[in-house]
């Protein structure tokens, strides 16, 4: 079923084409039915004039005279008419039928039959006849070809068939036009969309200017991408002031607190308590700069970095930093990759930090003896794959939503060191790539998983961070 | 050195200024774009420090007019913005390292130190020698009193990377960028942990150990 086929306008063309079928169905054979009535009346009339002027005769001039005139109206009447006068075993006196068809009685009344014609090339034509006794044992016969008739049907069938077959044609190609045309509209305002959602924020749904509704719905979607785009523009703002105005004070702070420890006579224990305060102001700042980092990554900034980057290689480096912590701990890191590179779009600093903060999380929370692994290949249907499992303590399956918010740390992970930014970052991450973030119960442990899409795919970022007032 | 520091806020260029007088260094300021301009372009300078937002001329502008000029001191961008576009279009620009505030005086110190270093043109070693140690940086392989040291390649590149700034602090973030080349702050401190297997096969068969470590900055290579 070809796309346009399911479109409301094709759906909306073919069933009014329909409806249309029914209403010429309806009319011809109305127009048929009073036609034919017209046509059967006319006939009658006929038969009835023809039988009413051949008994005055008779009356008039016997039976001589009215096979004369039976004579002399075969030769000349009207070629529809049909006449026979017989005798009483059967046989042809005179009239232009060569013999008294066995299923007429000569009774008087209407039948209808079905009579090879000599006069018509021998084709069998229907006939509708009336025979009568006369005195005498003859008989006469007088019929009307009824022909005509079946033409005026043959016709309306003619008819018939062009009104449906121009009717089917004019809704499927005025309704698969109307289809194409909506569609393509439609697609206009969903690769918009999509490109929206991966980040391109400055993107807008272009107007057709035929001020139809699926325009006005397009002004529309607009005028909602533009609030949205001030209200993000406010957000940015304030995160701006965030990290100006917080971040200038605490680094005077961490200024002054240095100085103040280069004093030569200090006792050991401010020495410590300022040492302390540093580290204080460092983890303080250390949040500041994750949550920056989030709100970079979600806002789709950094499309100056953007290059195509090679999972394989990317998780190659990332575990051969991660390595030696993980040794250290006594967990076997392990990484396996697919044959050849696994080439994505986008930016190569924030898929490491994502991979590096995957990794940070399997090596604080895995126990001794565990096992840390990281995967970076193809799926069956070709789309990239980055994973790192561990066999820690995992999630529950109902926190797992959870752990993505912002500073979420689970229970029994609030004695370890962290700010729960990190699983946040790589969310961000994820949906800035356009990849899917989903965290699986490996058994045991935890399986994080980054499914990228596939294909030939751009990231179209940092234009719409410009267009969208940075 | 000389160094040359193009800073807005007051505060932060005291305290730079102060800290870098206390480390050696002559130090002159500017309070916006087109005065350090008009100093960097007229003085010789051996490092410049300049901020990313200044009033007058933008810090990228000050720095990409000088390179326009031919004049190629190198430069350390200071900013507020982290972002990994920012650094970018910073270096684009003819920046040469790039610091995102807030940041500790001794990272500050030890990159400034590091670009000073660069200025002067370095032969093209094929050998670097501390102390008794050796690196053959195109045999990859590295020496101590004769005998050889195996090293994984990121080993290799680590400790190049410390003998090349011998006698200077070479801060964790430091190590991050130009070894690993990754701009963010893993949370856990996995640098130490590569620096600690270093030093099991450079200096623990060793009566003398050459990587020291700095507290509070990082780690300084040297006898």
């Amino acid at each position: 079923m070809p796309a346009f086929a399911r479109t409301t306008w094709f759906r909306l063309a073919l069933l009014f084409t329909v409806l249309q079928l029914a209403v010429v169905l309806l009319v011809l054979l109305g127009v048929y039915r009073l036609t034919a009535a017209h046509v059967d009346a006319r006939m009658d009339q006929m038969l009835a004039a023809e039988i009413e002027a051949l008994e005055t005769v008779f009356r008039r001039a016997g039976l001589p005279g009215l096979a004369r005139e039976v004579a002399e109206r075969s030769e000349q009447g009207l070629d529809s008419m049909i006449y026979l006068l017989a005798d009483p075993r059967g046989g042809r006196v005179v009239g232009n039928l060569s013999g008294w068809p066995a299923e007429v009685r000569p009774d008087g009344t209407v039948r209808t039959i079905e009579l090879t014609d000599p006069t018509r090339e021998g084709r069998r034509v229907p006939v509708a006849a009336r025979a009568f006794g006369l005195p005498a044992g003859h008989r006469i016969l007088v019929g009307i070809d009824r022909s005509e008739r079946r033409e005026l049907q043959a016709r309306i069938e003619i008819a018939l068939a062009w009104a449906v077959g121009l009717t089917l044609v004019a809704g499927l190609v005025v309704g698969g036009w109307f289809g194409r045309r909506a569609l393509r509209q439609v697609d206009v305002i969903n690769a918009t969309t999509t490109r929206i959602v991966e980040g391109s924020l400055g993107e807008r749904v272009p107007r057709s200017g035929a001020g139809d509704e699926l325009d006005r719905l397009a002004e529309n979607m607009n005028r909602m991408l533009d609030r949205i785009a001030h209200l993000m523009g406010g957000l940015r703002t304030v995160t701006d002031a965030v990290a100006h105005d917080l971040r200038t004070p605490l680094t005077r702070l961490r200024a002054r607190l240095e100085t103040a420890l280069a004093a030569p006579d200090l006792t050991e224990g401010a020495r410590r308590s300022l040492e302390e305060s540093v580290q204080e102001c460092d983890r303080l700042l250390g949040i500041f700069r994750a949550l920056l980092g989030i709100a970079e990554a979600e806002a789709a900034a950094g499309g100056e970095a953007v290059a195509e980057v090679d999972l394989a290689a990317l998780a190659t480096d990332v575990a051969e930093l991660y390595g030696p912590a993980a040794e250290e701990k006594g967990l076997a890191l392990e990484l396996r990759t697919g044959a050849g590179p696994v080439p994505v779009v986008g930016n190569p600093q924030l898929l490491a930090q994502a991979l590096a903060n995957l990794l940070d999380n399997a090596v604080k929370f895995t126990p001794a003896g565990g096992r840390v692994s990281v995967v970076a290949d193809r799926t069956d249907d070709g789309r990239p794959r980055l994973a790192v499992a561990d066999t820690g303590p995992g999630i529950p399956v109902g926190e797992r939503e959870r752990v993505l918010d912002r500073f979420v740390r689970l229970e029994p992970s609030r004695s370890t060191p962290g700010h729960g930014l990190g699983l946040s970052l790589v969310d961000a991450v994820a949906r800035r790539h356009g990849a899917r973030l989903s965290l699986e119960g490996a058994t045991p442990g935890l399986r994080v998983v980054l499914l990228f899409p596939g294909g030939e795919r751009r990231l179209r970022a940092g234009v719409g961070a410009e267009a969208a007032g940075r | 050195m000389r160094i040359l520091v193009i800073e807005d806020d007051a505060g932060a260029a005291a305290y730079v200024a102060k800290g870098l007088r206390e480390a050696g260094h002559a130090v002159d300021h500017a309070a916006d774009g087109t005065q350090g301009l008009f100093l960097a372009a007229a003085e010789p300078y051996d490092v410049l420090i300049v901020d990313r937002m200044l009033p007058g001329r933008d810090g990228l502008a000050v720095i990409e007019v000088l390179r326009a000029t031919g004049n190629r001191t190198p430069a350390l961008i200071l900013s507020a913005l982290g972002s990994v576009d920012d650094r970018v279009r910073g270096l684009r620009a003819g920046g040469d390292d790039y610091l995102t505030k807030p940041f500790a005086f001794a990272e500050l110190l030890a990159r400034v130190e590091a670009l000073g270093r660069r200025a002067a043109p370095e032969p093209a070693a094929t050998r670097l020698k501390v102390a008794d140690l050796e690196l053959d940086l195109l045999a990859r392989t590295a020496t101590r009193g004769g005998r050889p040291i195996a090293l994984l390649p990121r080993e290799f590149r680590l400790l190049e990377h410390l003998m090349r700034h011998a006698g200077q602090v070479v801060t964790r973030t430091m190590l991050l960028e130009k070894v690993w080349d990754y701009h963010f702050d893993p949370q856990t401190n996995v640098i130490d942990v590569h620096i600690a297997r270093l030093r099991q096969k450079v200096d623990r068969d060793f009566p003398s150990p050459l990587i020291h470590t700095v507290r509070g900055a990082g780690y300084r290579l040297g006898p």
